[in-house]
């Protein structure tokens, strides 16, 4: 089924809030105002807004440590995303996350990962619990071509297909994990799909810079594992805009690459393209979006700098539910 | 009150938890057993005997045989506990925690508080631990020290039936991920069970015996252990106190120094090398907390520094036996010698 206008800017205005999230961070990395590791997403908000609009907050998803776009894509408060990832008192977890441990359960998001691999397993515990509720839920676990090589991804794919849960392992292939090209560490042909079908699912492939390739293939999968067919994969080619971490010289990168596929597999940009060709929106509605997704982002830092830093008399709280 | 052993009492508590509360459910590896077999679900039960009747009677959604992936299976648990289920997962050997270390580690334990202190991540980890059984280096070890290290997690070690029921209760209804230890070597043991809803809350440790000459704290198998030191000692007209912790974490911390406090004398026997464990933990604490009232440094009982060996005799020679608890007990209240005076 197409999409209606006002999906579609819905769409538009999750992805554009990611990329200016993601080069905002960016800038601001540089003024010295954020501490630890940062990963940034930009390039691939098609694949986290293609999929993430087609889940409910029923639906779980665990993320990567390149986690602020599915973060933004599932619902978690910009603003108190923004706080967190300055440290601040009124971030989205009290300071105590940062960049690579957003979560917010109440949205379905169960949680970025700073390790690795860390995610699949809980995605399909996830999905076990959406099993036994009997309500068509699914659990989604985002792996990059890092993850896909992590033994707990194995496990987890073929945990899955054993006891049939409603389980997803999106493969967003941005050629590099770290700083280490897909071509060297995936020993399957640079194809991570085949790995998922190996194990013994249904596996689509689509095209990670074109909202539509997303979204199209996610939503026969998606009914595939509604209907109770259990678990499926997708890959999805994609590109990262910035380094593995904010710092990252990106040596690795060959000559021109940053700016071709920053001319060429832009997902803004065919977005764009698309709907101008169509119809389907128009051009002032999108600068509109442009204009006021601007306006957040500069709110969020304006808010985050404004915010107070966690008092160090709560260093200890919250480690336990009950008893300490 | 029934007579039941500490297997009988977990059995019969996975089976009433899981009726009272739709939201727990059972994985680990053989835990229905016989899928994929001749014989069908449930030819085997679970390895320890631990799990029997729950797939015929609530399911294979609830109860869930995994594949041998260690790492999976906690990481489902932990998946399926932020979900807002209560899942138990079993680990078959407590040795395989170093397979699976990470989705306990870096993931279910800090959960909690790396999101905000907004996330419940209610899972119970059944661990088979111990020595005794000329299991050898990797299927033997008591790793409860290791996880009592851990911040986010608690840890239980039940040693009498009635403490099995209470522990796993007190577990399933929490919000808290549990480490919940089960010495291999103790399912049989049987002891009387409290009828009906029995809760034991943690951090709360078992007053096993009275005696005010000297103060044995242990937990596990070393508790049955230490009661035959002290059997031995009370021939002698030498009274302890014995403590069973219960549980590790939270660590009754009063208990203990209450009972140095006027017992003066601190023997502390623990089923694990003795660098960077809970006999040196507490050894530590108390000599912190209470110095003054100590009439002879604390003392520690424990395994050598090496792993589990697998020969009769080595392994004998490797768990901490009553009779070096008894000699660690002489030997503290003859401090500094008094015997000789």
């Amino acid at each position: 089924m197409p999409l209606d206008s006002d999906q579609l800017l819905h769409a538009y205005r999750q992805m554009k809030t990611i990329r200016l999230f993601e080069e905002r961070l960016h800038d601001e990395i540089k003024t010295g105002e954020i501490g630890g590791f940062t990963h940034l997403y930009a390039g691939q908000e098609a694949v986290a807004v293609g999929i993430c609009m087609q889940l409910t907050t029923e639906d779980k998803i665990v993320s990567t440590h390149r986690g602020h776009g599915h973060c933004i894509a599932k619902g978690c408060d910009v603003i108190g995303m923004m706080k967190e990832i300055y440290g601040r008192a009124g971030g989205l977890c009290k300071g105590r996350a940062g960049s690579m441990h957003i979560a917010d359960l109440d949205v379905g998001m169960l949680g970025a990962n700073g390790i690795v691999g860390g995610g699949a397993p809980q995605a399909v515990g996830a999905a076990l619990a959406a099993r036994i509720d009997g309500k068509g839920r699914v659990g989604v676990a985002f792996s990059g071509d890092g993850a896909c090589n992590q033994g707990t991804t194995f496990e987890a794919m073929n945990l899955a297909v054993v006891t049939k849960a409603p389980a997803i392992f999106v493969f967003e292939n941005n050629h590099y994990s770290e700083h280490t090209g897909d071509a060297y560490a995936v020993g399957t042909a640079d194809d991570i799909a085949s790995r998922a079908e190996a194990f013994g699912m249904r596996a689509w492939r689509a095209d990670g810079c074109d909202f539509f390739s997303t979204y199209d293939a996610f939503a026969e999968l998606l009914e595939h594992v509604r209907g109770g067919n259990g678990p499926a994969a997708i890959e999805l080619d994609t590109e990262r805009y910035f380094g593995h971490f904010e710092g990252d010289p990106q040596r690795y990168r060959g000559k021109g690459e940053l700016d071709r596929i920053r001319a060429e597999r832009d997902c803004l940009t065919a977005f764009r393209e698309k709907v101008r060709m169509e119809g389907s929106v128009t051009h002032a509605a999108l600068d509109q979006v442009d204009e006021d997704v601007a306006a957040l982002i500069d709110d969020a830092v304006a808010q985050a700098r404004a915010d107070a830093e966690p008092d160090p008399a709560n260093v200890a709280d919250d480690v336990y539910a009950d008893y300490f | 009150m029934a007579i039941m052993n500490i297997r009988e009492a977990i059995v019969a508590t996975l089976h009433a938890e899981m009726e009272r509360d739709p939201d727990i459910l059972l994985l680990g590896e053989d835990v229905v057993g016989g899928n994929g077999t001749a014989g069908g679900p449930e030819a085997i039960g679970g390895i320890w005997g631990t799990s029997p009747g729950l797939w015929a009677k609530f399911g294979p959604e609830r109860v869930i045989d995994t594949p041998i992936s260690e790492s999976a299976i906690i990481g489902a648990a932990a998946g399926a506990a932020l979900s807002g289920k209560r899942p138990v997962a079993e680990l078959m050997f407590a040795d395989f925690v170093g397979v699976s270390l990470d989705q306990i580690w870096n993931q279910m334990a800090k959960f909690r508080y790396m999101f905000g202190g907004k996330a419940r991540c209610p899972a119970v980890v059944r661990l088979v631990y111990g020595a005794g059984m000329q299991t050898a280096a990797q299927h033997s070890q008591s790793v409860y020290a290791m996880l009592t290290a851990m911040p986010g997690l608690k840890v239980v070690l039940p040693t009498t039936p009635a403490d099995a029921k209470g522990l796993l209760t007190e577990a399933l209804r929490g919000d808290d991920p549990v480490m919940f230890f089960e010495h291999k070597t103790l399912y049989g043991v049987k002891g009387e069970v409290p009828d009906g809803d029995h809760r034991q809350r943690f951090g709360e440790a078992r007053v096993v015996r009275e005696g005010g000459d000297a103060t044995i704290v242990a937990c596990g198998r070393m508790v049955n252990f230490s009661e035959k030191a002290a059997d031995k000692l009370a021939v002698d007209g030498i009274g302890v106190d014995l403590l069973d912790l219960r549980t590790t974490s939270p660590l009754d911390e009063d208990a203990i120094l209450e009972s140095v406090e006027q017992t003066g004398r601190l023997i502390v026997v623990d089923e694990s090398p003795p660098r960077c464990s809970l006999a040196a933990d507490i050894a530590a604490m108390v000599t912190e907390r209470a110095f003054t009232s100590l009439k002879a440094p604390p003392a520690m009982v424990t395994a050598p520094h090496s792993p589990v060996p697998f020969a009769r005799s080595l392994e004998r020679a490797w768990v901490p036996s009553p009779q070096k608890i008894e000699d660690a007990v002489r030997r503290v209240l003859a401090f500094p010698g008094r015997s000789g005076q």
